[in-house]
């Protein structure tokens, strides 16, 4: 079925498709729509689950935790300072290997204050031991939240999983979203089994404490799981396809790599218009690529690796700064390449911080500097007149 | 020879080989409420003094199913494991919390406001021993007016710690909460009752349970019960009961025993002068002018 | 019903669970080393009343046979017991290393 929806919306249908049991919620922009088309779907019937009013994200998580360590399916969502409120518990959920569900609505954090979007609100929990994707548009959205539990819950994995969509640029755009059929989805995604939970045949004592001797064992075990989250997403992708009929190219996706010398690396919903841009310079004769990276976590070294090694120079273009070094991306992409011995010339850009808008202009213009050389990190358009 | 208050609740034991310190006050609430709540509890305990001592992998001491949750989600992860287990189709199933004072009426006051108002059906029991006593004695918001702690020391200029208790009890009766009630481990028949209670009425309840610590409070750990007797009989506490809308005083002392002798025999309270042992007697009569007016006896 | 103690063993990699998720009540130590002074009930005088069996904030005291039983394993000594019993059925005496 066909809807025209913004990406929010398109989330919650593809989580309703995901049948969650226990659904915690606290609203904050941009993330509010979700949380209100759930409740919608839980008043008409169409989407059987509990439905928790919790007083805070911290709450949000600690309720998805206890849901999940109750066996159940659970889902929240959240944005930029409510994410860094329950902060806590996200290690909490990845430290226990509970399959939860969470859409975040990027966003940037105060101060200053400031409800647009940018990526340093997730990127800042890189570390927290959740898989991280970052969609590009409500299809892809929707997809993820269906495929999303798929991975979170496969048992090589049992990963809490962030679905990243680009506060209002995508959570609150429209666009023609095919819905998959209730069917199919229950064919594709069966419940929620798992022997991490209270069972009152054989009670548990569960999310305890281990000292030096076990501890980096549990770590380590956590670790194995988020990286065994690469040959599931690819699984769960080519499932999806063959089902669904909607491919996806697992950790990145590449668009006229092959061939390309200069390349931008980059996340969310401005890929798109990378691509246009790359598009336009290729009729100029200019080998223009771009990388989407789809999963920050597991982060795609190997892939990262494999499509730069032979470019001429590549740019990080991101929505994120980690103060005093670079953008957090670019940190990550200059590992995988370092790991592969691979010594290519690779610049930062960093925009679109609170919101403010990246042109194609802007776009051109980097692969324009990264072609002529210009500093490692750049903030785009900064100390220009055109300030608001 | 019948005891019926044992007899009323499980010979199991639920809470057993843990590592509290001798003559824990805490692990005495937490061990009788489960041996009334049965196999079929499912305790969340938060970081705090019961959690230490009794999850530490591989020494697991709990027989029911039971999880830490974070220092502030006691109330919340109960909401989730309560909600999620029916969402499984389980009915015969108690979740219960079990948070110290400062995991309740500091940093949890948030979570267990919200579980009330949701009337989640679940059981919140606040064990108070009246400081963080996992971290080394610190003052809580339920530390009574002049005790010394490590963060409120008793020197010339301050006497310990200078504001009184929050009213946790009234605090929750306050959201109109189906059943709330005030227990003292000194007490335990009163307490088994108060949980029996609330294990049959739908929606939160909740139960504040002094439970001295004789680490924190300076008293020999065979103390335990007699200071939690002797708290309620000098009327610093009192055992009572929020439902339908009326407070009920469960005990009224016919005559209160001296909080002098209650307050000297403790070590946090030895720098207290004359004068403050004053004002702690006029908040004491205080407090029971309004039981007085305000509770059904 | 009660958790108890395992027979002793070395936890392997592999016996590290995947989760934070273990069998309830798996006791590897026991906390007798703790006690200074023990319990010791007197048969003739214990009448069974399970006072100290309540109070107990270890639950180490069971009944048997109308006279109470304690699990030296655990019992920490703290003395409650002593004190609860109207009777004088309990004594504290020194522990014997």
């Amino acid at each position: 079925m066909k809807k025209f929806l913004s990406g929010n919306e398109a989330f919650a249908e593809g989580i309703r498709l995901a049948r969650p049991q226990v659904i915690s919620a606290y609203p904050i922009t941009p993330q509010t729509i979700v949380v209100e088309r759930l409740s919608e779907m839980v008043e008409d019937g169409s989407l059987e689950a509990e439905y928790v009013h919790v007083e805070s994200e911290h709450s949000a998580m600690s309720c998805a935790i206890g849901a999940s360590a109750a066996g159940a399916r659970a889902f929240t969502a959240t944005s930029s300072q409510g994410l860094l409120y329950m902060a806590e518990c996200l290690y909490y959920a990845s430290g226990g290997r509970f399959p939860i569900v969470m859409m975040n609505a990027d966003r940037s954090t105060a101060l200053p204050w400031n409800i647009y979007g940018d990526q340093r609100d997730s990127l800042s929990q890189l570390d927290s031991g959740w898989i991280q994707a970052y969609a590009e548009n409500a299809q892809e959205a929707l997809d993820l939240a269906l495929m999303s539990y798929k991975i979170a819950e496969n048992k090589d994995v049992s990963t809490p999983y962030m679905a990243n969509l680009d506060g209002f640029v995508l959570t609150h755009t429209y666009e023609t979203v095919d819905i998959p059929e209730r069917e199919q989805a229950d064919k594709f995604l069966p419940p929620y089994e798992t022997d991490n939970r209270i069972d009152f045949e054989n009670p548990k004592n569960m999310a305890f404490s281990a000292g030096p001797d076990t501890n980096y064992i549990f770590k380590f075990k956590e670790h194995e799981g988020v990286l065994a989250a690469r040959k599931v997403i690819n699984e769960t992708e080519k499932e999806f396809a063959e089902i669904f009929g909607r491919k996806y190219t697992g950790l990145i996706e590449n668009y006229l790599t092959d061939d390309a010398d200069y390349v931008i690396v980059t996340l969310g919903s401005i890929a798109g218009l990378c691509r246009e841009t790359a598009d336009k310079l290729r009729e100029q004769g200019i080998k223009a690529g771009v990388v989407r990276i789809r999963y920050m976590r597991p982060f795609p070294n190997d892939e990262i690796a494999d499509v730069l090694r032979n470019v001429k120079a590549y740019a990080v273009l991101e929505k994120d700064i980690s103060f005093g070094n670079e953008g957090t991306v670019f940190t990550n992409v200059n590992s995988a390449l370092k790991k592969s011995g691979i010594n290519v010339k690779g610049y930062n850009f960093i925009g679109g911080l609170g919101g403010r808008n990246i042109s194609a202009s802007d776009i051109e213009q980097i692969y324009s500097d990264i072609a002529n050389g210009t500093e490692i990190v750049n903030f785009i358009g900064i100390g220009g007149g055109n300030n608001g | 020879m019948a005891n019926k208050t044992a007899e009323s609740i499980s010979r199991d034991e639920f809470f057993y080989g843990h590592k509290a310190c001798a003559g824990c006050g805490g692990s005495l609430a937490v061990r009788a409420a489960l041996k009334v709540l049965g196999p079929n509890a499912v305790s969340v305990l938060p970081a705090g003094c019961m959690s230490a001592v009794g999850f530490n992998f591989p020494q697991l001491c709990f027989s029911n199913n039971s999880i830490i949750s974070t220092f502030a989600g006691t109330a919340s992860m109960l909401t989730g494991v309560e909600a999620g287990l029916r969402a499984r189709g389980y009915k015969d199933f108690t979740a219960v919390g079990f948070a110290g004072d400062g995991g309740t009426a500091d940093i949890g006051i948030q979570a267990l406001s919200g579980a009330i108002d949701r009337n989640d059906n679940i059981i919140y029991i606040c064990y108070d021993n009246e400081a963080y006593m996992n971290t080394g004695i610190q003052k809580s918001g339920l530390t009574p007016f002049g005790a010394k702690t490590t963060t409120t020391p008793a020197g010339k200029n301050i006497h310990g710690n200078i504001r009184p208790k929050k009213n946790m009890f009234e605090i929750a009766a306050a959201h109109d909460i189906p059943y709330a009630a005030t227990a003292s481990i000194g007490n335990l028949p009163d307490f088994i009752k108060k949980v029996q209670k609330a294990s049959q009425i739908q929606g939160t309840k909740y139960i504040h349970v002094i439970a001295p610590c004789p680490t924190g409070w300076g008293v020999a750990p065979d103390e335990t019960v007699a200071i939690a007797k002797e708290v309620v009989e000098s009327g610093l506490w009192y055992l009572a009961e929020y439902e339908n809308g009326t407070f009920r005083l469960n005990y009224k002392p016919k005559e209160f025993s001296s909080v002098e002798a209650y307050l000297r025999k403790q070590g946090r309270f030895k720098h207290l002068t004359d004068e403050d042992i004053k004002i702690i007697e006029a908040s004491r009569d205080k407090k029971w002018e309004y039981i007085n007016k305000n509770f059904e006896l | 019903m009660r958790p108890y103690i395992r027979e002793k063993k070395n936890f392997t990699f592999d016996d590290v669970p995947e989760n934070t998720s273990f069998e309830a009540g798996y006791l590897t130590t026991v906390n007798s080393g703790w006690r200074s002074i023990r319990p010791v009930i007197n048969g003739d005088r214990c009448v069974g009343c399970e006072q100290c069996y309540l109070y107990c904030p270890d639950g180490v005291i069971s009944i048997n046979n109308g006279k109470a039983v304690i699990d030296y394993d655990f019992c920490k000594g703290c003395g409650i017991c002593a004190k609860i019993c109207k009777i004088g059925a309990i004594e504290m005496e020194a522990e014997r290393k």
